[in-house]
């Protein structure tokens, strides 16, 4: 499995940005959220981002929200989540990001959720609702573990945090391009801009953009700001939402906008 | 921020990282006023002209007699608005305007935040949103109509279970969209810290003046207070002043639904298997949950306690066995619902009369000469509508 580093080396060594796609690990159900994470990946995704779903999911808007249900609904909980993941890794070795909330970690045991996450080759965890100040433990088993950490930064965090939250971070900074939860918008605003070109300047740790991302021109403007990825989820997810009753018509559109985007990080 | 907000292993802050600079923020300014002249002497002047503070403590005579025990009422059914929850609104809202934010938000449950809210906002001239969730808008029309003659825009949720808890989820994603302009009035002892400090400092007005009115008529403490425990902030408000005095017995009642063996219940701390630690909108406390941590839909026929987690702090005074939690089903709470207001003219909300309920079923184990208060934290009007399917 390729880490980080590696990963981020090579696109920059090919001036390339990296596409991190996000899906909810069991959205519509198991099986074809596993057909839909492969197409991801055919289609040139450079790594994935893997909801773990939470019933309370409050960084989330309204599209995410859904697919929670609908994996939450179908089946899926921790222990088919990191099956999952271990599924993943055996078709590919791109990097493989967790994203959920912090009481499905505790309810694990934070070490058994850590030593899970590296046995079945998860690359990094973040935590939705787990800012630095509570994060001491977390990063505790993430060295033990060796998973990389990944934390937020918004529009709101001053410099000197934004020094803090670099210095917690060994896997990549997830910038939050606005304020507000997760879901596609079609505009990026300049504020979002300005704000990578500042993490840029404040740490020499990969930044990758998130939140209301959809367009290719958008992913393309944010490569060019200087970000090293730019992550698109609630669009790949709206994709699937409207395709549930014809999977063949759900796999070709994810995969066709995923080569798309991907074309779009070239600079 | 100063400090995480911890009681012991319980409380802290859990939030994404947007949100973060708006509760330093709120730390900070809370911090500053709560010992501020001004903001404590305007505070004081909306509780005293505007709300009806300080409430009655009631004796009730005829309960005493029937149950062989002195029975007082803390009276907070008689605030401006039926409950008191406007002590917290109001203190908030002021806040909110030092601030200088122009728009409230909040959760409601039952609708008596959303009232107090609503109530607050059109006085102290702040635009006012309340997320109510779909089912709560069903079974408490009233508040909804109150709310919206306030000058509140009612916003149903239509997520999850369509009760409380998915009304905080909302009204958190709001917050975190418009966090420069928009203060965020949690209505319960809940939420990432300041919260549960910050509105346990805006309840505790109920023990103190209790304290001073026990001392008053009895010239002792009382042996025994007993609150309603949804989140906890009427139980929080009644209980700080007496934590202290190791004497008083403190009862938290929560809501124990169809029964906990039926897992239709808002029991967070009786529930052996599904009321475990773990974190919820903000802080770390006793949740109800399945085994994976994925939170449990409650049930209560009051809605102001059908939710899935308890105040932090509560789960710390459990622990240190300092208040014993226990729970009164629906049955019994309809009960105490009728009693109430057959024995002493005074008609409870359903939340406030599983206090009652508990007094009723306790009666055998206490004394002639024991006092006790309950903390009747809303009246029931707003639960006629409910109530008339139910009382035939």
């Amino acid at each position: 499995m390729k880490s980080y580093k590696e990963v981020f080396k090579k696109l920059k060594s090919k001036k390339q940005g990296a596409l991190i796609a996000f899906t909810v690990i069991g959205d519509p159900n198991y099986k074809t959220s596993l057909e839909i994470v492969k197409k991801i990946i055919d289609a040139g995704a450079d790594i994935l981002e893997l909801g773990l779903p939470f019933s309370d999911p409050i960084a989330d808007g309204p599209t995410i929200q859904s697919a929670n249900l609908r994996a939450l609904n179908n089946g899926i909980n921790t222990d088919k989540a990191f099956d999952f993941v271990k599924e993943i890794r055996n078709y590919s070795d791109i990097p493989v990001g967790i994203l959920t909330y912090y009481n499905l970690v505790y309810q694990r045991g934070i070490n058994k959720f850590y030593s899970d996450a590296k046995e079945v080759g998860v690359n990094s965890i973040l935590i939705s609702d787990l800012p630095i100040e509570e994060s001491e433990i977390i990063s505790k088993y993430s060295k033990e573990n060796k998973v990389d950490t990944v934390f937020m930064i918004s529009q709101l965090t001053d410099d000197d945090r934004i020094k803090k939250i670099a210095e917690k971070t060994t896997g990549f900074i997830y910038a939050v391009a606005r304020l507000g939860v997760t879901g596609a918008q079609s505009s990026l605003e300049e504020s979002t801009l300005t704000m990578v070109k500042n993490i840029r300047n404040l740490t020499s740790n990969p930044v990758c953009v998130g939140f209301g991302l959809s367009k290719p021109s958008q992913v393309s403007d944010i490569i060019k700001a200087g970000a090293d990825g730019a992550i698109i989820g609630s669009a790949i997810v709206d994709l699937i939402a409207k395709n549930l009753d014809n999977k063949e018509e759900m796999l070709s559109k994810v995969q066709n906008y995923v080569g798309e985007l991907k074309k779009s990080t070239l600079i | 921020m100063k400090s995480l907000g911890k009681f012991d292993e319980f409380g802290g802050i859990f939030v994404p990282e947007t949100l973060m600079p708006a509760l330093e923020e709120l730390e900070e300014t809370l911090l500053k006023l709560k010992t501020d002249k001004k903001f404590n002497s305007e505070l004081m002047q909306l509780l005293e002209k505007y709300a009806g503070r300080p409430t009655p403590l009631t004796f009730c005579e005829n309960l005493s007699r029937k149950l062989c025990c002195k029975i007082y009422l803390k009276r907070e059914d008689l605030l401006h608005t039926g409950a008191h929850k406007i002590n917290n609104a109001l203190g908030q809202a002021l806040l909110a305007k030092y601030l200088g934010k122009k728009r409230l938000i909040a959760e409601t449950g039952a609708g008596q935040h959303g009232v107090a809210v609503a109530t607050a906002g059109a006085k102290l001239d702040l635009q006012t949103e309340i997320y109510m969730g779909s089912k709560d808008i069903e079974r408490q029309k009233l508040n909804v109509l109150r709310m919206k003659l306030l000058g509140a825009s009612v916003k149903p949720v239509n997520s999850g279970s369509k009760t409380l808890k998915d009304a905080i989820n909302e009204a958190l994603r709001d917050w975190t969209a418009n966090v420069n302009t928009t203060h965020y009035l949690l209505g319960s002892v809940l939420g990432p810290h300041p919260y549960p400090s910050m509105i346990k400092f805006f309840q505790s007005i109920i023990g103190k003046e209790t304290k001073k009115q026990i001392l008053e008529v009895e010239n002792r403490q009382p042996d025994l207070i007993v609150a309603c425990v949804g989140g906890g902030s009427n139980a929080i408000g009644i209980f700080d002043e007496f934590i202290k005095d190791k004497t008083v017995r403190l009862i938290g009642v929560e809501a124990g639904g169809a029964g906990i063996k039926s897992g239709s219940h808002a029991s967070r701390f009786s529930d052996n298997l599904l009321g475990r630690v773990g974190i919820i909108h903000g802080t770390k406390t006793y949740v109800l949950q399945d085994k994976f941590g994925q939170i449990s839909n409650t049930y209560s026929i009051a809605a102001g306690l059908d939710y899935c987690a308890v105040g932090p702090e509560h789960s710390l005074l459990r622990q240190s066995k300092r208040v014993t939690y226990t729970y009164a089903t629906d049955k019994e709470t309809i009960e105490a619902f009728k009693a109430l207001s057959k024995e002493e003219g005074i008609i409870p909300a359903l939340e406030s009369a599983h206090a009652v309920a508990y007094v009723i079923k306790a009666a055998k184990t206490l004394k002639k000469d024991d006092i006790i208060v309950i903390n009747l934290s809303g009246r029931g009007d707003k639960d006629l509508d409910q109530m008339e399917h139910i009382i035939k």
